[in-house]
């Protein structure tokens, strides 16, 4: 839009015509840009911790197990499927099914978070901490607690906020449109795990 | 039944497809993990499966596919350069673990 169709007709949509861009809402908008920035800080974790493993010489892979982070996975995926479910049923205005679906999903984030501290005092058990664990470079321990961590920290604010939405989605303060930008962030975690797997996991299981 | 049914019924069940396979491909990666291959090889074919996968969440779960293309579009570009942007870093990463290649 030129000035001086800024002269005759005000502001260009997106800034306060009521228009928001990409005819999105938006609070939509405000979570795709978090999730925008979050993927770079998760990014960033992530090739650091390559660039971290690739210098290290005595890097070690001393995971044996697989089958607790297999389960985790599949109840991260589910809880996916069950949160998509919980949008549909808000937006077709089937509220009990709505709240009902939401509160499954943060009973699958909270089932997810108490396996992922469960690993983390098993491991704690064989000697592991931030700086040191008994297999190799400290510094295995610091990018695992680090990555995992801040998937943590997020499945947890998560479930909170799947509790405190789908209350007050319950009540009638919000509406369906909460759930679902709720909706993407839970999503958001749930892709994240899907990097942080192979990279964390996977690629660091003795053979 | 009605239009409105048919239609979240439709949805319902693209939707299980959609994470029958994400399910599919989270069980190949750990596949992968067990085969007696190369660690450079097992990475680049777990970080495939793991983009198709995050692909299909972006444009199924999260509905990116069906929401307004210059959304996608932008959302897209500009993380996809971020992303790229970030791997800057590699060559330094190579030359703290062989040491420089011309100082031999």
């Amino acid at each position: 839009m030129s000035q001086a169709d800024l002269m005759m007709h005000g502001h260009p949509p997106g800034l306060t015509t009521g228009i928001p861009p990409f005819s999105v809402p938006a609070k939509k908008i405000a979570m795709w840009l978090f999730i925008i920035a979050d993927t770079a800080t998760f990014a960033a974790c992530l090739v650091a911790y390559g660039f971290i493993r690739n210098a290290s010489p005595n890097w070690p892979r001393p995971l044996h197990s697989i089958s607790n982070v297999a389960l985790m996975t599949f109840i991260l995926i589910t809880s996916s499927l069950t949160m998509m479910l919980a949008v549909q049923a808000a937006k077709t205005g089937n509220k009990a099914s709505g709240l009902r679906l939401t509160l499954a999903t943060a009973g699958l984030g909270l089932a997810f978070a108490l396996l992922h501290v469960r690993e983390w005092f098993a491991l704690i058990g064989e000697g592991m901490t931030m700086f040191h664990n008994p297999w190799g470079t400290g510094l295995f321990g610091a990018t695992f607690f680090s990555i995992t961590g801040l998937h943590l920290t997020h499945v947890t604010a998560g479930v909170v906020a799947l509790i405190a939405v789908g209350l007050r989605y319950n009540s009638g303060r919000y509406q369906a449109d909460d759930l679902e930008v709720l909706g993407l962030y839970w999503h958001f975690v749930d892709l994240v795990w899907m990097f942080v797997v192979p990279m964390v996991y996977l690629l660091n299981l003795a053979h | 039944m009605t239009p409105v049914a048919e239609q979240k019924r439709n949805e319902t069940g693209k939707d299980l497809v959609v994470y029958f396979c994400i399910l599919a491909l989270a069980g190949l990666q750990f596949v992968i993990a067990y085969k007696s291959i190369d660690i450079t090889q097992m990475f680049v074919r777990m970080l495939i499966v793991a983009l198709v996968e995050a692909g299909l969440s972006l444009l199924f779960f999260m509905h990116l596919w069906s929401e307004k293309r210059s959304l996608m579009w932008s959302a897209g570009i500009f993380t996809t350069f971020v992303l790229l942007a970030m791997q800057y870093g590699w060559t330094d990463s190579f030359r703290v673990a062989n040491g420089v290649p011309w100082a031999k």
